[in-house]
């Protein structure tokens, strides 16, 4: 393949995000808007253009004689060089999940971008929003098609900033500023383990390149030549150090704190970046390096815990918030959850590792369905002026094309066929089931509750009773509803993809089947979910005050995040700021400071003591001096005798 | 050894003379003087030691020649601020001078 499409399709974000983080106070808000959306639309087309050629062209350079797709390093440019066989290069590769991944983020991006156009009109700084998104799609881009573990790490660490920027994007209000701080900083910690994995694992292969990784990954197992680590082989740890990284991306318990707070910032950046692409970033980790997973199924057993804990948490949570948004964003740590069950689950011998193509599945029809409802959320906040679907209800009449794809975004979050969520749940439900049953129970559980919190904000924001609207409110324009109706339509029509003759672990083909038991199963549970939450927020009732006081107590947990957030806090200011930082600080006040004040004061004592010396009369210095040297000299000529 | 001896004992009394005159007389122009003094006597006495001890070195009369080109040097400088100092004063006595302590 010629390297200059793929160069482009990372160059031209970067570059318009020089041009317009440069130039754009220069021009009007709204030709910097446009520019920026016109560039994105161009990096659409060629990305599509990239990955139609991939998956469809049947290159024997993409696809071989057996059917198998191929892994392909389109350039890969010398970085850095440590050693002869460590270097890092920053490159592009290209393999399913990359060309899927290139899809999912450009689409998902150019839609933001125009509805950004309508839904940030008018706003300070729309110029600088515009550039940071590039700067987002840049990095995410380059994220994806990153040839090796470091040049993912780099990219890792420039979603975290462009993230980090966006959040803060409204920096006068104090609440913004201190959600991109957190986002930041436990996104950070996390990546520490991330490239404390990476240096593990690096130094023991002696290679960055995922390909050679992957490819081999028994070889990834004999170099570390059984070396353990406190009853854990040094490769588990290195495994379990990378998910680390991904956890905190993902927003995984327990590093999920920072994701229901990055809400702070702009909706369309919430759709983009705290839902569809970067905050699956973990998932595309685990699955990049999917194949050395597999050699220590340890690692594997972790992810799979830690995603069925944090998905059953995350709906828990989901069911008791009122700020939609908060909602959203705690569904979408759920969903991410999912993908990161499936993968945990995926085995060879499991419907060679159906869970992988599950959890690409899942991760494509998700990022489009949830990009809708925070799209629609933010239709919905832009008409209202508030978060809180307290303010709302009732509006199933005035806006009408926020409503229809609210609602498809909910049927196809909620496993309702034939919408896209529907088929990518399923395949990843098989897959639980198949692995455990107990698992599969859990996995369908939440996707019960799944349905139940999703159609409980869907009845309380368009049924329920209106309240008094200051201002009629109304759908929005064609910028902000083509994406809507956009997605929707996605959303709709995704499951019918035959995403295993895409994505799957090898580049096998693989034929989905459904499995109605299962498929029949899930329905049901979604269905009975739907319908609680129909009978309770159909219309103004106190039943929803007696069921929140039916179970009290796990009510009051759940809302107010089973206190994780107050967990954090207590161990970072009772026990870290109190334990450590305060007598560290008074060490370095009292006496690493204090030995050099000491000093000083003792000097300056002395020197008014004998500041009478410095009579600033010439001759009676020469005298002193004089007598000094005949003293020396009569003591040096006594001591010589 | 004894003829070094006659060089030796004017040399002294030179630099005496200027350590005297040096303490003693308040005009700055004159301390100067007798700074210059003190200087020449050791001058007097680098190439004595020179000629009579190491006759087959020039160490001696170079470090001379060096120290009239700084000492010249320094005259200059000093000439510079006496000149200064009267400027702003209109004094060059160095007892009136005690402007510089602490």
């Amino acid at each position: 393949m010629d390297f200059v499409l793929p160069l482009l399709i990372l160059a031209i974000p970067l570059g318009m995000f020089l041009f317009l983080g440069l130039l754009g106070m220069k021009m009007s808000p709204k030709l910097a808007g446009v520019l920026g959306t016109l560039g994105l639309g161009t990096v659409l087309v060629l990305a599509y253009i990239t990955a139609f050629t991939y998956y469809f062209s049947g290159d024997p350079a993409f696809i071989n004689a057996e059917g198998v797709r191929q892994q392909l390093i389109v350039f890969n440019v010398d970085w850095l060089a440590f050693t002869q066989n460590l270097v890092i290069r920053l490159g592009f590769l290209l393999d399913p999940i990359s060309a899927m991944m290139l899809i999912v983020i450009t689409t998902v991006s150019f839609m933001v971008h125009l509805y950004s156009l309508g839904y940030m009109h008018g706003e300070k700084g729309f110029q600088r929003y515009y550039a940071f998104l590039s700067l987002f799609s840049f990095s995410m881009l380059g994220l994806v098609v990153a040839t090796n573990i470091f040049q993912m790490y780099i990219f890792w660490e420039l979603v975290g900033a462009s993230s980090y920027l966006l959040i803060g994007f409204y920096y006068t209000k104090p609440s913004a500023v201190s959600a991109s701080k957190k986002a930041f900083i436990v996104t950070r910690f996390a990546d520490l383990g991330f490239l404390i994995g990476i240096l593990i694992l690096s130094f023991y292969t002696d290679t960055f390149n995922f390909i050679d990784m992957t490819s081999n990954p028994g070889g990834v197992l004999a170099s570390t030549g059984g070396a353990t680590f406190m009853g854990a082989s040094v490769l588990t740890w290195a495994l379990v150090l990378i998910f680390i990284g991904g956890m905190g991306k993902s927003a995984m318990m327990p590093l999920h704190i920072w994701l229901p707070d990055a809400m702070e910032g702009p909706t369309p950046v919430s759709a983009l970046i705290h839902a569809a692409t970067m905050v699956v970033a973990g998932v595309y980790l685990v699955a990049r390096m999917f194949p050395v997973y597999l050699v220590e199924p340890h690692a594997l057993e972790f992810v799979l815990i830690v995603g069925a804990i944090t998905a059953l948490y995350a709906a828990a949570v989901a069911c008791t918030q009122v700020d939609i948004k908060r909602v959203l964003a705690f569904s979408t740590i759920s969903q991410i959850a999912f993908m990161m069950v499936a993968l945990g689950v995926a085995r060879p011998d499991i419907h060679e590792a159906l869970g992988y193509m599950a959890s690409m599945f899942h991760l494509f029809t998700h990022a489009m369905f949830k990009a809708l409802l925070f799209m629609c959320a933010g239709a919905l906040i832009h008409a209202v002026h508030s978060n809180d679907f307290t303010a709302m209800g009732g509006l199933r009449k005035y806006m009408p094309i926020t409503h229809i794809t609210f609602l498809v975004g909910c049927l196809a979050i909620s496993g309702i066929p034939p919408f896209s969520g529907f088929f990518s749940k399923d395949e990843i439900l098989v897959a639980v089931y198949e692995y455990s049953t107990f698992w599969g129970i859990w996995m369908t559980l939440v996707a019960g509750v799944t349905a139940f919190y999703m159609f409980r904000i869907y009845y309380r924001i368009f049924w329920w009773n209106e309240p008094h609207y200051h201002h009629r409110p109304h759908d929005c324009d064609w910028t902000m509803s083509f994406p809507l109706i956009f997605l929707a339509a996605v959303s709709i029509v995704a499951g019918f993809i035959p995403f295993g003759k895409f994505v799957t672990w090898q580049g096998h083909e693989y034929i989905i089947h459904m499995n109605w038991g299962i498929a029949g199963i899930s329905v049901a549970v979604a269905c009975i979910g739907i319908f609680f939450a129909w009978h309770v927020y159909r219309k103004e009732s106190d039943l929803p005050d007696k069921m929140a006081d039916s179970v009290h107590w796990l009510w009051e947990a759940a809302y107010h995040r089973f206190y994780w957030d107050e967990l954090y806090l207590f161990v970072t200011h009772k026990i870290i700021f109190n334990g450590i930082c305060r007598p560290i600080a008074w060490f370095d006040r009292h006496v690493v400071d204090g030995t050099m004040n000491g000093m000083a004061y003792v000097t300056q004592k002395a020197s008014y003591a004998i500041r009478g010396l410095q009579s600033g009369k010439v001759q009676m210095y020469v005298w002193i001096y004089l007598i000094g040297v005949m003293l020396l000299g009569a003591i040096t000529a006594i001591c010589w005798m | 050894m004894n003829t070094v001896i006659w060089y030796i004992i004017p040399a002294l009394i030179m630099f005496c003379c200027g350590v005297y005159g040096f303490i003693t007389r308040k005009n700055m122009i004159a301390m100067l003087i007798s700074l210059e003094l003190m200087l020449n006597a050791v001058d007097i006495n680098f190439v004595v030691f020179n000629r009579y001890l190491f006759p087959e070195q020039m160490e001696g009369m170079f470090f001379t020649l060096f120290a009239i080109a700084i000492a010249a040097a320094e005259t200059a400088l000093a000439i510079a601020i006496i000149i200064n100092v009267y400027r702003s004063v209109k004094n060059v006595d160095v007892s009136g001078l005690t402007k510089m302590k602490f």
